[in-house]
């Protein structure tokens, strides 16, 4: 935990709202990304987590509210030191990979021959100095995206938006952008990202923000979306019934002969106290601290966490 | 955002734009293309002889008396039915008056009366002085007249007298009528070149719009310098062009126009800096009728709107041409001063006045005039790509347009 009031704030969102023909399509999203944090963006398709994102970095206007970026309210003023990945990735088909990364540079500033030195360097360091002299339109959707990001931050930008940048990439290359966001961050430069899969936000991020609806259902430290939620407790008895059972919340779900059930306020003492008078019989017990996509049930709602759900990535997660 | 630093972002944008556009191969058509019409004009006779025919009101003062003038147009008038296709030169009398060479020289020089040469001499000693060329038409049919009328008055066989022929640079009656021609043709070429160079700039956003290239300028640079840069890329481009149409074509002037610019006579503001101000008119053109092309075409998304407003757009640029040449030969009426006004159509009729008109200072306030609205324009198409388009802003309906509340 930090305590926010000791970091440099690096963008701030308040109040953000998005009109689009009448449409509200982001309905007062504030967000707050302390210096140097990596930062994630979470909600289910058409949430606003793009709407916001574009609004923050200045590309649109928003129809209300207000934001920061690096301490300037207008943001294009900072565009040297932001790098912004978009959604929908685009790169001038017939532009060779090292032009490309180059002229992402120059456009926020970076001397056009640096900017070719770096991208030489950028891709090296990775080992595709054979794609510098190819074509956009030569390389496959993964490989331009890895272009894109290297162009993302060719100039060295103090802020990095990422805008869905897992998406479309394979397993190997999740995990490399994983490693590039974490080193990114250890040189002090604050990352955002959005995405629609948990399990990512939850080992990357220090800091979530929670989109459902174009509004921002939660806000804050990883750590304390967590303990927003009881520990839940699962639960197997040879006994199927006995005094006990009013030990349990009513909550409680029994699922193929297992209770589930959040921890009460009491904690486990009078629990276990209730479970070894009436001689339940215990045979399993676990207490867990809940993970980022129960909280995200909780705070977004089940039908969100559903929409969420079925990516072929949270089959990895926890 | 500071000014330096969209011009800066408008250079990167320009920079790409311009490479991307002069090293594809088909920039190499865009090249030869102009080439051959003009390679075919220039083999059809030499553009410099039809200036020169072309250009006369075909007025022949003649000092004679009266009985030989009479004697002459009645030549003229039976040779009148050979001149079908263009007129035969017309004849004015003129009494003789003591000092012969000071009644020439007035008469060739006289503004309200504008000529092509004088006769004089009589019909036994014929005299001819004119701004043309010796093989002339114009001296062809004096020759033919003045034979015509001697056989008339003689009702003889006489051997024909040939009309001595003395030239001049110029005579005011070529001097107007040929600037009016420099000027039809100042405003033509503009015209040619704009229609032909900035209908491109429909399209120029169609591209990044496809590919999606436009979120990510968008989100480094002010839409302003991605408009100013994809303007300037695009008239650097047309210059490229132009510069190679015109080497050929002063190579072609020099081949088949013997002397080439030289044998026409100067337009008001001489022939270095009227070149130099079709230059710059053409680009205050390029960039005025440009920035309204790319704000108009940065509303298409597809190529196929594009090409459905490309048929609008190519008529309102006959209309502006329209505009300016009422002013042409007029320069100070008001269509004129209108058509210098007017944004779109002050390059054109600027263009006109240059070589009709010494005055360099209006060329002053006509280029400031024409750089503010192009700012203005480019501003605007920018604020508007914004709003429609990026869908940027608080939204804002039509009067018309129901409120609906969501
Ligand atoms: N340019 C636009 N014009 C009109 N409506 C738009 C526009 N952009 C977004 N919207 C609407 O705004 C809402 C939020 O869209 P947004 O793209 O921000 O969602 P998202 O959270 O990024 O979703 P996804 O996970 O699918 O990327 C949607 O209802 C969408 O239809
Ligand atoms: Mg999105």
């Amino acid at each position: 935990m930090f305590a926010m009031g000791e970091r440099a704030i690096a963008a701030e969102a308040r109040d953000l709202v998005k009109d689009f023909d009448g449409k509200r399509a982001v309905d007062g999203v504030s967000l707050t990304v302390p210096e140097g944090s990596i930062t994630g963006i979470l909600g289910p398709n058409g949430a606003g987590k793009t709407t916001t994102l574009r609004m923050m970095l200045g590309i649109i206007d928003p129809t209300s509210g207000t934001r920061t970026l690096l301490g300037h309210d207008r943001p294009l003023e900072v565009a040297r030191e932001v790098g912004y990945l978009p959604e929908e990735r685009g790169l001038y088909p017939t532009m060779p990979a090292s032009e490309a990364i180059a002229f992402m540079g120059a456009l926020r500033g970076l001397p056009i021959a640096e900017g070719r030195r770096r991208a030489l360097q950028l891709l090296s360091d990775r080992g595709h100095e054979d794609w510098a002299k190819r074509p956009i339109r030569t390389l496959s959707k993964g490989m331009a995206q890895t272009v894109q990001l290297l162009g993302t931050i060719v100039h060295r930008p103090r802020l990095i938006v990422l805008d869905e940048p897992f998406s479309g990439l394979d397993a190997l290359n999740q995990e490399k952008l994983e490693q590039l966001i974490r080193d990114q961050a250890a040189a002090g430069v604050t990352v955002i990202f959005s995405t629609h899969v948990i399990a990512h936000a939850e080992r990357l991020c220090e800091r979530v923000a929670i989109i459902a609806e174009g509004r921002a259902a939660f806000e804050g430290a990883v750590d304390e979306a967590r303990s927003r939620l009881r520990p839940i407790v699962h639960l197997r008895t040879r006994m199927a019934d006995g005094p006990w059972r009013s030990a349990l919340p009513t909550s409680a779900k029994n699922v193929a002969g297992e209770w589930r059930f959040e921890l009460p306020e009491g904690g486990p003492e009078p629990l276990l106290k209730a479970l070894l008078d009436s001689a339940a019989g215990i045979e399993t017990l676990s207490i867990e601290r809940p993970g980022l996509h129960d909280a995200f049930i909780a705070i977004a709602g089940e039908a969100a966490a559903r929409e969420m759900g079925h990516s072929p990535a949270e089959a990895g997660s926890e | 955002m500071k000014l330096p630093e969209t011009i800066r972002a408008a250079f990167v944008i320009a920079r790409r734009d311009f490479s991307a556009t002069v090293l594809s191969k088909t920039f190499l058509f865009f090249l030869l293309g102009p080439l051959f019409p003009i390679g075919l004009g220039f083999i059809f006779g030499g553009i410099g002889a039809q200036v020169e025919e072309t250009a006369a009101p075909a007025t022949v003062a003649v000092v004679s008396s009266p009985a030989d003038f009479a004697l002459l147009q009645k030549a003229r008038h039976r040779f009148e039915p050979l001149g079908t296709d263009r007129p035969l030169v017309r004849l004015q009398r003129v009494d003789p008056e003591p000092d012969a060479a000071a009644q020439r020289q007035r008469l060739l020089t006289s503004a309200d009366n504008p000529i092509l040469g004088v006769l004089e001499g009589g019909l036994f000693a014929p005299k001819f002085t004119g701004a043309v060329t010796a093989d002339g038409r114009t001296v062809q049919q004096i020759n033919l007249f003045v034979e015509e009328a001697v056989r008339m008055r003689s009702s003889l066989q006489v051997p024909s007298l040939p009309v001595e022929v003395t030239l001049t640079r110029t005579s005011s009656g070529s001097v107007a009528f040929a600037r009016n021609l420099t000027a039809r043709a100042g405003q033509t070429i503009l015209f040619v070149l704009t229609i032909l160079l900035a209908g491109m700039l429909l399209s120029q956003l169609i591209e990044e719009k496809s590919n999606k290239v436009i979120e990510v300028l968008a989100a480094a640079v002010p839409v302003d310098a991605i408009f100013l840069g994809k303007l300037f890329a695009m008239l650097a481009m047309s210059l490229v062009g132009i510069t190679v149409w015109t080497s050929a074509g002063a190579a072609a002037i020099a081949i088949y126009a013997k002397g080439g610019l030289e044998s026409l006579p100067p337009p008001a503001v001489g022939w270095p800096a009227f070149l130099f101000f079709i230059l710059l008119y053409f680009s205050m053109s390029y960039l005025l009728i440009g920035a309204t092309f790319l704000g108009i075409g940065a509303q298409a998304s597809t190529v196929r709107e594009v090409q459905t407003l490309s048929m609008p757009v190519t008529m309102s640029q006959v209309l502006l041409f329209g505009f300016a040449s009422l002013g042409v030969g007029r320069p100070d009426s008001a269509a004129a001063i209108g058509a210098a006004v007017f944004p779109l159509s002050s390059p054109f009729a600027m263009v006109a006045r240059a070589a009709e008109e010494e005055a360099l200072w209006p060329h002053v306030i006509a280029l400031v005039w024409q750089v503010l609205w192009v700012a203005l324009i480019l501003k605007l198409a920018s604020a508007i790509f914004r709003r429609s388009v990026l869908k940027s802003g608080p939204s804002r309906r039509w009067p018309w347009q129901r409120r609906q509340t969501a």
